[in-house]
């Protein structure tokens, strides 16, 4: 097939088409979130789900039906989808299941870095870690072919520079003849009771031992034999950065870094002078390697944070602990002009509020000039963490706790905290705002459950904030368009602040940008 | 053609089009048969904050990030914004700047990234043909007449 340029998500998407998955299933997240609308774009079923763990479950029916299944998300995403990814290693899978997670070293859009490997270790799944867009492409298709052979769900790990880098690829021919969605009743291997999950627990060991004698022996592990001097052992991205530092050097790229072909990494540690690991994030194959008998030199700790490129790594390999020059600093992001949170923002700094905030372009309103938002962890967590401050603080500081989520991420897990307000209601009460601006703003403006739109634009069912807060029987609801009611806003936060009750603000009004793309006209 | 890779910085704030030429760039190159890699970051850094990319082009190419020191040509789309990337610079790189633009003649400002590139073209052997090809397959059909003045604007300028 001719060759084409792609970025390395735009990849994933044509290798899940190529490989004929049913059904993709993800919440967007940065550095994954293009992985979807890619794949609907060239004709695949893609669809946003409330949250990642909701992504991955449908994803798991879907390859329980028989047929291919994957589902997309940021490496945080993978801590709300663990439930899901722990028990349907044992469960297994009919079809295939694929968990495409990003990583994010250097932390170019998240909380934290966290790395992918050791949930393939702790949960028992194989992993596979592509380099560039070619390898994103053939690792998808090969990630299928692992999930369906074995009957295992398989993580396809990439990083921010393999999401988010162009580079060449030569497609191939799609795969043909996939069996088609039926459902075959199996209560042993699908209902994960005690006695079920413990024969499955053994399955899945059996299962893993196989994968590595197949990695072992034909994985998708890259030799090149260059000086005997030096060999580098690396994965990922890295590999191609470290091609660059080292020229002459000879290689051990690992492609499945979980479970780990690690006879023929010894045997390679063993055949160079001086064997050097090279692996963004934590020392996982360093470690590996070493446990295992293996003499091996990796990079000092100050290496595992941020991202590596070809400086880094001849600095590594040049055993160089200096420290690094600080690149200045250049303008930080901030809220578009014109934005409704601004307006919000400014309100709640008026009031010296301790705003136990949320994940969103919002999350901006704590850097200067606002520089009011107190608290934000993960998706969801402003409702416990205001919730707590309320409940133990004094009470004149209690009074000015305020949560303030944004709709995507109420949908995402902001529903759960809301039942936790209206059931373990703090001494003073507490005040939610959901700053709704019709859309997941931050990772590039994708439909959720509150937009009434599905991933491709077309109408479906709406989330309605009001009627789920009334379920909930909060005593006051208001709705408020920061920019035209601004005054409204103010007089029933102020009012709320001073009720020992809950209270829930909608402040609604659609993001700019949205509405600027989508012909979205203001409420 | 020499085995030397030729790395180009396209550097500017969120919003500014730096994400749309970088993948103009990019198309330009793999269109002359070339191995290209181009590096870009999404995300928060968008929100009118400083951004980069990078393109990279030659006969092999490894890393799709320009390694300190490596820059060919530094486009930079707001002057301000040179000192980020001064220390990756050499004695070699050329640099690019705005003022380099009779921008006064720019009939729409949304078109600023496009004139940039044409610009950058005086100095690379592509034809003008390849550019405005991809310039075309790229934007939308009614921003093409506009954007092929800009560019020629960008080329003709000294």
């Amino acid at each position: 097939m001719k060759r084409q340029f792609l970025m390395g998500n735009e990849a994933v998407a044509l290798g899940a088409l190529h490989a004929g998955a049913a059904r993709g299933a993800g919440y967007p997240g940065t550095p994954s979130s293009e992985i979807l609308d890619d794949f609907n774009k060239l004709g695949g079923k893609a669809e946003w789900a409330p949250n990642e763990k909701v992504a991955a479950e449908v994803a798991l029916g879907v390859s329980f039906a028989g047929v291919r299944a994957f589902t997309t998300m940021k490496h945080v995403g993978l801590n709300v989808a663990a439930d899901v990814l722990f028990t349907a290693a044992y469960s297994g899978v009919d079809g295939a299941l694929v968990f495409v997670v990003a990583d994010d070293p250097g932390l170019a859009s998240s909380q934290n870095e966290q790395d992918t490997r050791r949930y393939a270790v702790a949960a028992g799944v194989p992993l596979l870690e592509p380099s560039d867009s070619q390898e994103a492409y053939d690792f998808t298709r090969l990630a299928f072919e692992v999930s369906e052979r074995w009957k295992i769900p398989v993580i396809l790990k990439l990083t921010t520079r393999v999401c988010h880098s162009g580079t060449i690829i030569t497609p191939r021919k799609p795969d043909a003849n996939l069996p088609t969605a039926h459902f075959e009743r199996n209560i042993p291997y699908h209902v994960m009771v005690p006695g079920h999950a413990r024969p499955a627990h053994r399955r899945l060991r059996q299962k893993l031992a196989e994968i590595a004698e197949w990695n072992e022996k034909e994985g998708p592990n890259l030799k090149i034999n260059g000086s005997q001097k030096l060999g580098i052992l690396v994965s990922g991205v890295a590999y191609q950065h470290a091609r660059e530092a080292a020229p002459d050097a000879s290689f051990f790229k690992i492609g499945m870094s979980y479970p780990l072909p690690m006879q023929q990494m010894l045997d390679f540690v063993a055949s160079v002078d001086r064997a050097v690991v090279v692996e963004e994030n934590d020392p996982y194959m360093a470690d590996a390697v070493r446990a295992a008998g293996g003499k091996i030199e990796s990079a000092p700790e100050m290496y595992r944070f941020g991202e590596l490129d070809v400086t880094r790594i001849k600095r590594i390999l040049a055993g160089d602990a200096s420290p690094e020059a600080v690149p200045p600093r250049g303008k930080p992001p901030q809220l578009c002009a014109g934005c409704p949170h601004t307006v919000t923002f400014e309100i709640l700094k008026k009031h010296n509020c301790i705003v136990a905030g949320d994940i969103g372009c919002y999350t901006l309103a704590a850097l200067q000039p606002l520089a009011t938002m107190d608290t934000q962890i993960c998706m969801g967590a402003s409702l416990g963490v205001g919730l707590g401050l309320r409940h133990v603080l004094p009470r004149v500081e209690a009074k000015r706790v305020v949560s303030v989520i944004g709709d995507s991420t109420f949908v995402h897990s902001g529903l759960t905290g809301l039942a936790e307000m209206a059931y373990n209601v703090p001494p003073t009460g507490h005040v939610l705002l959901i700053l709704d601006n019709a859309t997941t703003a931050m990772t590039g403006q994708q439909e959720h459950p509150g937009t009434g739109r599905l991933l491709d634009h077309s109408p479906t069912n709406r989330l309605d904030y009001e009627e789920v807060v009334r379920a909930m029987n909060i005593p006051n609801v208001g709705i408020f368009d920061p920019i035209r009611q601004p005054g409204e806003f103010e007089k029933a936060l102020v009012a709320a602040l001073e009720k020992d009750e809950l209270t829930v603000l909608i402040v609604q009004r659609p993001c700019i940008l949205a509405v600027a793309r989508k012909g979205v006209k203001p409420a | 053609m020499s085995d030397k890779v030729m790395s180009i910085k396209i550097a500017g704030l969120g919003g500014m089009g730096v994400l749309t030429s970088t993948q103009i760039l990019a198309e330009v190159f793999f269109q002359q048969g070339l191995d290209v890699k181009k590096a870009e970051v999404h995300g928060m850094s968008q929100r009118g904050g400083s951004i980069c990319s990078d393109v990279r082009f030659g006969k092999k190419v490894f890393s799709p990030m320009i390694p300190a020191g490596e820059i060919d040509f530094l486009v930079l789309f707001q002057d301000d914004q040179f000192p980020l990337y001064e220390a990756e610079c050499s004695v070699q790189t050329v640099i690019l700047k705005p003022g380099m633009l009779e921008l006064e003649k720019l009939t729409n400002k949304r078109t600023f990234n496009i004139a940039m590139l044409g610009l950058l073209s005086r100095h690379l052997d592509i034809p003008v043909d390849a550019w405005l090809k991809v310039i075309r397959e790229v934007l939308p059909e009614k921003l093409h007449t506009v954007n092929e003045a800009a560019f020629e604007l960008g080329r003709k300028s000294v």
